[in-house]
């Protein structure tokens, strides 16, 4: 791997990123829009988007980067883009790693946004650091990425990318601690929630929302980023100089 | 008569005394349950257009991918520029073009270019001037998206000619172009040759055979000729290329019923 062609890839997917308003709008509008849903909906109770919100914070990033980034790599899987790029002098780390910084950009600029507007306009609560916020749902985003990329060596279509997202993304969300306190889940459905990312997610962000700093949540950061580091090494594995 | 003589010199020049720019032995490849390629020995000269011509489904495409070193090879050797195919220092010594235009739609024609040369560490000149050799200036700001289908392959081109190679491998780079833009490519194709650049070009337009100095005739995986125009014209007797293609493969299939029998 080496810096400059890793930073290369990252500007060149955020050019192309850049002229793809439709997808900005997805990224950014969508998640406030969702949000601003819940707070209306729980208009009389508000202690509920001070529960909710958070978990979305950590979702909405994992959730887009997913689908953003599969849906990219498989149109530069089928469209040739890829077979050249492996036939140059770039690392298949660069590729990756390229892909996630970028991602990790645009997340924090969502992470702001949805953050920022949850508090002011939603109403939420957070009496934790907001930094951290900022950092795990960056951690989510290069998450999303580098499963997506690892997703779309399952597709052979858009279509079907797409349609990884409930497969990998879905099973999280209902064991995560979200819908159901996780003490309170069946013993093996709580063993399995232990082995998916977005559960240590969750419970960083619910901590900071209660007040909880780094001393409370790094053990759940320490996970995510291991998770990260194996997310990469399987989206870089399933890159092939060679194809069949 | 003088550009035969000088073909003829290349040629030899090519053959004895400088080293092979493809040496292919026993190539095997299987994609799926076919097999793809079932056998094959090439030596592609180095210093020459060299024109891989053949009907779709031939196996050009799977030749290309395995000197570029991107397909799956079942068995045998590919040495390019004296390297076994694929191996990292050829990723800067060889250009390829795929045969759908390899660029990424939703960039302009310099953005692609300025990425490649950022991975191939060349700098905004190389990029000026092989807009100028494809015939692009001007086109910079233009998204790739919007050109037509010969801007859009001639900017795939771009992109393979950007670190100057010792060796492109082109994958039909001519296909949709009108009758200028493809004359003014062999010509490009010859400048580069000139200039020491191997070419390995390949298209099933049987007429582009009189731009090569060399032709390789593929069909069914294998190589039904290998040599100069003048040299299949003089050993079929057909008076063009479509005619020495048509003219083996009845040869190629009295000899398999000669077999059978």
């Amino acid at each position: 791997m080496n810096p400059s062609l890793t930073l290369a890839t990252a500007g060149r997917v955020l050019h192309q990123l850049r002229r793809d308003r439709r997808t900005i709008a997805l990224l950014l509008v969508v998640p406030c829009v969702l949000l601003g849903l819940v707070a209306w909906m729980f208009n009389a109770t508000p202690q509920v988007i001070d529960r909710i919100g958070p978990v979305l914070v950590g979702f909405f990033p994992l959730l887009v980067m997913f689908i953003v980034t599969s849906v990219a790599t498989l149109r530069e899987r089928t469209g040739g883009t890829l077979e050249r790029l492996m036939t140059m002098p770039i690392g298949k780390g660069d590729f990756v790693v390229g892909y996630a910084v970028a991602f990790a950009i645009v997340s924090l600029v969502q992470a702001v946004v949805v953050v920022a507007w949850a508090i002011w306009v939603g109403g939420m609560d957070v009496t934790g650091p907001l930094w951290l916020m900022f950092v795990v749902a960056v951690l989510n985003a290069v998450l999303g990425c580098a499963l997506g990329l690892a997703a779309s060596a399952l597709a052979r279509t858009e279509f079907q990318a797409v349609q990884m997202m409930p497969a990998f993304l879905l099973p999280q969300l209902l064991l995560c601690g979200f819908i159901m306190p996780r003490d309170q889940l069946p013993q093996v459905l709580e063993w399995l929630s232990r082995v998916l990312p977005l559960t240590y997610a969750v419970d960083a962000m619910q901590k900071i929302a209660v007040g909880g700093g780094w001393e409370q949540t790094r053990g759940a950061i320490g996970v995510l980023a291991a998770f990260i580091v194996g997310a990469v090494a399987l989206g870089t594995t399933t890159l092939r100089r060679r194809t069949p | 008569m003088c550009r035969r003589a000088r073909r003829f010199t290349i040629h030899h020049v090519g053959n004895s005394t400088v080293a092979p720019a493809i040496s292919i032995k026993g190539l095997r490849v299987v994609r799926g349950k076919n097999l793809v390629i079932p056998g094959l020995d090439l030596q592609v000269p180095a210093g020459q257009v060299v024109g891989l011509l053949g009907p779709s489904g031939s196996g050009k495409t799977t030749l290309m991918r395995a000197i570029v070193g991107a397909q799956v090879v079942e068995g045998g050797s590919v040495e390019v520029l004296g390297r076994p195919a694929g191996t990292a220092e050829l990723r800067r010594r060889v250009g390829y073009t795929t045969q759908a235009p390899s660029v990424y739609l939703d960039l302009s024609v310099a953005e692609n270019l300025r990425y490649s040369a950022a991975l191939l560490g060349v700098g905004e000149d190389r990029v000026q001037a092989t807009l100028v050799d494809v015939g692009l200036a001007g086109f910079d700001k233009r998204l790739v998206g919007t050109l037509s289908g010969g801007e859009l392959s001639r900017t795939s081109l771009a992109v393979a000619l950007l670190g100057n190679p010792e060796l492109l491998v082109l994958d039909e780079p001519t296909v949709g172009l009108d009758p200028v833009l493809r004359r003014d490519l062999w010509e490009l194709f010859g400048r580069l040759r000139d200039a020491g650049t191997s070419l390995l070009v390949s298209s099933h337009v049987m007429e582009e055979a009189v731009r090569c100095d060399r032709l390789i005739l593929m069909r069914a995986g294998g190589i039904l000729a290998d040599g100069t125009l003048a040299e299949l014209l003089a050993r079929t007797g057909a008076p063009d290329a479509e005619g020495a293609f048509l003219h083996l493969v009845d040869e190629a299939n009295a000899a398999a019923r000669g077999d059978a029998a």
